[in-house]
């Protein structure tokens, strides 16, 4: 309808009907991506006694709680628990990350190319292949079923994807600075504290960012070694939520918008960093 | 390597850098392998050492909650109950079935979208961020959302109903469109006969080697939620490519079309291997999403070797069989990964 509106016999005419082409695709990818994030939000405000089925796509009927109250109050505890893992998980992974990158760029050994591979192979592996020796080790030194435990394992999992981006990113920083450090007389670890260090901010931001959504965001970590519904991370308490019959639904949106608030909100203020760890990394596990 | 011969090399380094504007080699490789050597032991143990571990108890008699770790006769009879087992088949058979149409949904998507934006447009910046935006969610957030979008008294179905495109059916004497989606164990383009007349075997089989329909709302939330990270991969590659070889295009004679047909795609090839490579992985491994969004579906139609193995470890405890299913998953995923990582290595140095 709009298109043939523009047909006149004018040469810009023909870009525009291509514009508007361009716009109604545009429109229609923009309905799809934002649709479940509309079903989220809308049910969730929606009040237990006007929650159904074949209404779910209309707006709620008043803005007031709706299920967030209830579902923020299941799931606090476990909100707590996803951002004391998060948190350490994040900081040490990265910065274990930064002093593996700054030794394969800059202090190159023989061999550390082929073990770079090795160490770099084990951020694909299914970690189904590693989860029952995984889970027996955990037990032997008593962190089955704690957050440190889980903190172990995102650091040590991370390692090989941290340490990927702080390679590439120390690759860029001139050898001149090192030789320059060497040359006042500072040791390896000395020219990593002083010099490396300060100039890798920007790095930190990207790989923080990238580790804390991927950690955040798992499932598989904290249903297998956390067996303990109080202990477990909000993914899975969510999960949990949303198989409950005893639940209402708008609870359940409601928690879904809940446990995805920490990523979201670090993308909306973040998002150019969050691209450039994708473009970095470029591997979602 | 003793203690006294790692040492002696560092005392060195630092007594020579005082007069010496260059360190002698070995003492600076062997302080940068040692700095590593914490990484390299926890990445050999809880990487290779636990693989080792699951490949022995993949060819073990442990199969119940008391361990035995004797080797079952023969050797590899595990890994040959699992394949005669017709919910493997099934998760192998889903497997192939999700990722075609995974990664047709996200090359698709993520790539129109990529050439739609790659233009002065109004928004352009907020469109592409809305469209990489569920790929900053959690699967389990997206499975939560989109398991009510394809509930099939809710969400779709009701859609239909509202745009009333079920009116218009109605009234044109066709049936309402009301599908199942993941609550529907039909298996369409069933090849089973046509198999049977080459190899008899599969005639026997219980399984349906077709198109299990409930895979494909599983597919498309997994499409959603990707293909955003398909597109800005393609936008960063597009960036490299300077305005100068369209126009050289373009003044050839190149259409929009071709110029995006002919030139800047075949550019983009090495993004497009990258990308292959990653959302394969992602689908050979899939859990989460599916686990959260349909479980292992009616008849296993939506089951996948993650959740097996998930079950199969920690419901069922049959730990060889879980562990012949999980060392399967890891092969199949080096034979994507490895020669990727090879390849990427060479390519650098």
């Amino acid at each position: 309808m709009i298109a043939k509106q523009n047909t006149l016999p004018r040469k810009p005419v023909k870009i525009s009907i291509g514009m508007v082409l361009i716009w109604i695709v545009l429109i229609l990818a923009l309905l799809f991506y934002l649709m479940p994030v509309y079903i989220m939000v809308v049910n969730g405000f929606k009040e237990a006694t006007n929650v159904s089925l074949s209404t779910m796509w209309n707006l709620p009927d008043s803005v007031q709680g709706g299920g967030f109250a209830e579902a923020a109050a299941r799931l606090w505890p476990n909100m707590k628990n996803s951002l004391l893992m998060v948190i350490p998980a994040t900081i040490i992974s990265s910065f274990l990350g930064a002093l593996n990158g700054y030794l394969l760029s800059k202090w190159k050994f023989p061999g550390a190319d082929i073990l770079f591979l090795f160490l770099l192979f084990g951020f694909f592996i299914p970690y189904q292949a590693v989860l029952l020796p995984l889970v027996r080790f955990l037990q032997t030194i008593h962190l089955y079923g704690t957050i440190p435990g889980l903190i172990l394992c995102h650091v040590i999992y991370g390692l090989p994807i941290t340490t990927l981006m702080f390679r590439n990113y120390f690759a860029g920083v001139p050898n001149e600075l090192i030789e320059a450090a060497s040359v006042d007389g500072a040791s390896m670890l000395g020219t990593f504290w002083k010099v490396m260090l300060p100039l890798s901010v920007p790095a930190f931001i990207v790989v923080g960012i990238f580790q804390f959504t991927n950690i955040w965001n798992d499932f598989l970590f904290g249903v297998t070694v956390v067996p303990n519904p109080a202990a477990q991370p909000v993914t899975i308490a969510l999960n949990n939520l949303s198989g409950s019959f005893s639940v209402d639904w708008n609870v359940v949106m409601a928690g879904a918008v809940i446990a995805a608030l920490p990523t979201a909100l670090v993308y909306i203020f973040l998002g150019r960093y969050f691209v450039r760890g994708l473009l970095a990394g470029s591997v979602k596990g | 390597m003793s203690t006294s011969e790692l040492v002696k090399p560092l005392t060195e380094a630092s007594q020579v850098s005082k007069t010496k504007p260059k360190r002698p080699l070995l003492s600076v490789h062997w302080q940068s392998f040692l700095l590593m050597l914490p990484t390299y032991i926890a990445i050999a143990i809880f990487v290779y050492g636990f693989i080792s571990f699951t490949i022995w108890i993949s060819l073990s008699n442990w199969r119940t909650l008391v361990r035995d770790m004797s080797l079952r006769e023969p050797l590899l009879a595990n890994y040959a109950d699992l394949f005669a087992m017709p919910r493997w088949q099934a998760d192998l058979r889903n497997t192939v079935v999700f990722t075609v149409f995974f990664m047709a949904m996200s090359f698709v998507l993520g790539l129109g979208l990529a050439i739609l934006l790659d233009r002065k447009l109004f928004a352009g910046t907020v469109m592409r961020n809305i469209f990489l935006f569920p790929y900053a969610l959690s699967f389990v957030v997206s499975g939560v959302a989109w398991r009510w979008i394809f509930n099939p008294e809710a969400g779709i179905n009701v859609l239909f109903n509202i745009l009333g495109i079920n009116a218009a059916l109605t009234a044109l004497g066709v049936a309402p469109l009301q599908p199942g989606w993941a609550t529907d164990p039909t298996v369409v383009l069933s090849l089973n006969h046509a198999l049977a007349v080459i190899f008899p075997a599969v005639g026997k089989l219980q399984m349906q080697f077709g198109i299990p329909l409930a895979i494909v709302p599983v597919a498309i939330a997994a499409g959603w939620q990707l293909s955003g990270f398909v597109m800005a991969m393609y936008i960063g590659g597009m960036a490299t490519i300077s305005e100068e070889v369209r126009e050289a295009a373009r003044i050839d004679g190149a259409t929009e079309w071709q110029v995006y047909r002919r030139v800047i795609i075949p550019m983009l090839a090495p993004v497009t291997i990258s990308l292959t490579v990653l959302l394969l992985h992602t689908s050979l491994k899939i859990f989460d999403l599916v686990y959260t969004m349909t479980g292992t579906g009616p008849g296993f139609a939506t089951d996948v070797p993650a959740i097996f193995v998930f079950e199969m470890m920690f419901k069922a405890t049959r730990y060889n069989l879980a562990s012949a299913a999980a060392i399967f998953m890891l092969i199949a995923v080096g034979c994507v990964i490895i020669p990727y990582l090879i390849g990427s290595f060479k390519e650098s140095d």
